[in-house]
């Protein structure tokens, strides 16, 4: 009987249904531990970088009561809408906001236009002094930018390209305290950042297949048809990744609005700043605990657009990849 | 005429257009950065007014300021070497850990979406005007009550089971260098999550750029998943790797103790010159950094051509 068991045993051993049911127990296994450990890692990494985001967006629901009692935690007992409407008041919410929408896209526009062409034209073409220029490109995204703050200033205090402004009103133009020095640098591929999206474009066309360009240059396309409707086409995961980032940072930018000195009511993220010394001055409110809660819904209106745009643009973005012509 | 523009080689037709593409990038060059540029060098060797009329005046002092920064400043050396060595620590860290995140992301699951904006709040939180928005918050909450206490006891529970498991590991016989590193390493781990949104980001970009068939031929020949990421994805990331080294090392260049000093010494402090200087040494030792960190690694990079 014994040895009976034991040589079936030895038999099913041997055969190739108990490997195959071996390796499938043990991958089945395998996926599902690494399941596990995808799913507590992800989990855990989210929560670490939630937990604030979620404490300033309860905390902003807080009453006064709330914000005292020693046993609210996250969750507010009297919640109130009262945070945002005062906030949303002194912020000139609509208003600002809009403004500085319109601010941001028209720049991220420019950006993305300039900045694909200069990276495509380093990336593609071979011309003298090539690589000093490129050099001048990374400077550009390493030299901390109030190295050159003061010159900026003045270069746009008094400011007169060849002297053509003092040749037409008789002296240079002072372009302070509106948005126009931002564009101007924004044209001229020295924005926000411009250097870090020329780096970015360079970087995605040198990795594209050069035979693409071959075959339009065979069909007889020429350098401008190939750069618009081929390379920037198949470009699309490097546009859609300079567009986010250069939507949020011109969104928050906050050195150049100072620098150029551009209005509060145009830029929210001036105004957002000013928010608490407004609350407390107008609603007459000192007691610093409270006025952070006003402040916490500041912070979340003023990031509930860029968090949008995002979401919006993150579908965009798969979407662009998959019908692009470089996958698959 | 005519006949002779059609005489122009081939090459020469492609370097006028690359210069035609690149041109509007030059001009701004030139006019903006190249002449800051050369001002602030100028700032840097000499000694600078700023005259009640709005204007400045310079008296040009030489290397002093230079000087001055190396030998008599208390905590420039100090801060420049400190801030230097953090980075070469944390940046190797956070380009790990983004390539690993970008490619646990770029695999097919659900809430995928949700989780990808999730990883994208740091860059959010971390810009300009939300930062300084959230530090404001931060700041006005000193002296609360409840915050204090909440503060104090998590400060305290997380203290404690530090050392103790510091406790485990060293009775271990784990050498001392390596645990205090991984400490380190795991005390910066809000940091390192916070700071690599962006790397994130590039990565899964490159990666789904990624042509698909490469895949498929990979899988046809029989390779693992081990040998499909060495062969396959990671020479594919390759470049972007560098661009992701490039923009760490900047980031946490212009982030650091270097430039936070050099602004407060140029604006708190009134002081140009050596301002200028903190800015310029700081500047060409992350250029120089980074021109060795690139060279290291260009020859071994793959470009798909």
């Amino acid at each position: 009987m014994k040895t009976n068991l034991v040589s079936q045993w030895k038999a099913f051993k041997a055969s190739p249904v108990y490997e195959d049911k071996k390796s499938g127990l043990a991958r089945g296994g395998k996926s599902v531990l690494m399941t596990i450990f995808r799913i507590v890692l992800l989990v855990g990494i989210s929560y670490v970088i939630l937990a604030p985001v979620i404490g300033i967006v309860t905390s902003s629901f807080f009453s006064d009561s709330d914000q005292y009692n020693p046993m609210v935690f996250t969750i507010p007992i009297n919640p109130t809408f009262e945070r945002y409407e005062k906030a949303f008041e002194h912020l000139k919410y609509l208003k600002t906001t809009g403004f500085t929408v319109l601010y941001t896209v028209t720049l991220t526009a420019i950006q993305v236009f300039i900045c694909s062409m200069v990276g495509y034209g380093f990336a593609r073409f071979n011309f003298p002094l090539k690589k000093l220029l490129f050099g001048c490109v990374v400077v550009m995204i390493v030299l901390p930018v109030h190295t050159i703050m003061l010159p900026l200033y003045v270069t746009f205090r008094n400011f007169d390209p060849l002297g053509i402004m003092s040749l037409i009103k008789g002296n240079p133009q002072n372009l302070l305290g509106t948005p126009w020095p931002m564009y101007i640098m924004t044209v001229l591929g020295c924005g926000l950042r411009s250097g870090l999206y020329i780096y970015i474009f360079n970087q995605f066309f040198r990795g594209l297949p050069k035979e693409i360009e071959g075959a339009a240059f065979v069909d007889g396309a020429g350098t401008l048809y190939t750069y618009f409707r081929i390379m920037l086409v198949n470009a699309m995961p490097a546009v859609v990744t300079v567009l986010v980032f250069s939507l949020v940072w011109q969104y928050n930018d906050t050195f150049y609005g100072n620098l150029f000195n551009i209005s509060t009511d145009l830029l929210i993220s001036k105004r957002i700043a000013t928010l608490s010394d407004t609350v407390s001055n107008v609603e007459k409110i000192y007691d610093p605990n409270i006025l952070k809660l006003y402040m916490n819904a500041g912070i979340v209106m003023i990031m509930s657009p860029i968090v949008l745009m995002y979401l919006l643009l993150q579908r965009q973005f798969i979407e662009g990849v998959e019908r692009s012509g470089i996958v698959g | 005429m005519s006949k002779k523009k059609l005489r122009v080689s081939m090459t020469t037709r492609r370097a006028i257009n690359g210069y035609m593409f690149i041109m509007p990038w030059l001009i701004g060059f030139i006019c903006f950065y190249v002449i800051c540029i050369i001002m602030t060098v100028r700032f840097s060797l000499s000694e600078l007014t700023v005259l009640p009329t709005g204007g400045y005046s310079t008296k040009f002092v030489g290397l002093d300021n230079f000087i001055y920064a190396f030998r008599v400043h208390p905590s420039f050396k100090q801060t420049f070497v400190t801030s230097m060595g953090n980075m070469i620590i944390d940046v190797p860290l956070i380009i790990f850990f983004s390539l690993f995140m970008a490619i646990m992301l770029n695999r097919k699951f659900k809430g995928r979406g949700l989780v990808r904006a999730i990883f994208f709040l740091p860059v959010i939180l971390g810009a300009d005007a939300i930062a300084d928005a959230m530090q404001r918050s931060m700041a006005l909450m000193n002296g609360g009550l409840t915050t204090m206490s909440s503060e104090m006891s998590t400060a305290v529970s997380g203290g404690m089971s530090i050392a103790y498991y510091m406790e485990i590991f060293s009775d271990l016989a784990i050498p001392s260098q390596v645990l205090e590193y991984l400490v380190g390493a795991i005390n910066r781990i809000s940091d390192i999550i916070s700071a690599s949104g962006v790397q994130i980001i590039i990565f899964i970009a490159a990666l789904q750029s990624i042509p698909g068939s490469l895949y498929e031929v990979a899988h046809i020949e029989g390779a693992t998943a081990y040998e499909t990421f060495w062969k396959v994805t990671f020479p594919m990331v390759t470049p972007h790797i560098i661009t992701n080294l490039v923009y760490t090392i900047v980031f946490r260049f212009l982030d650091s103790e270097v430039v936070n000093l050099a602004y407060t010494t140029t604006f708190t402090e009134r002081n140009y010159g050596l301002g200028a200087v903190f800015s310029l040494v700081g500047t060409a030792a992350v250029c120089l950094l980074l021109v060795i960190v690139v060279g290291l690694i260009q020859k071994r990079t793959f470009y798909y051509n």
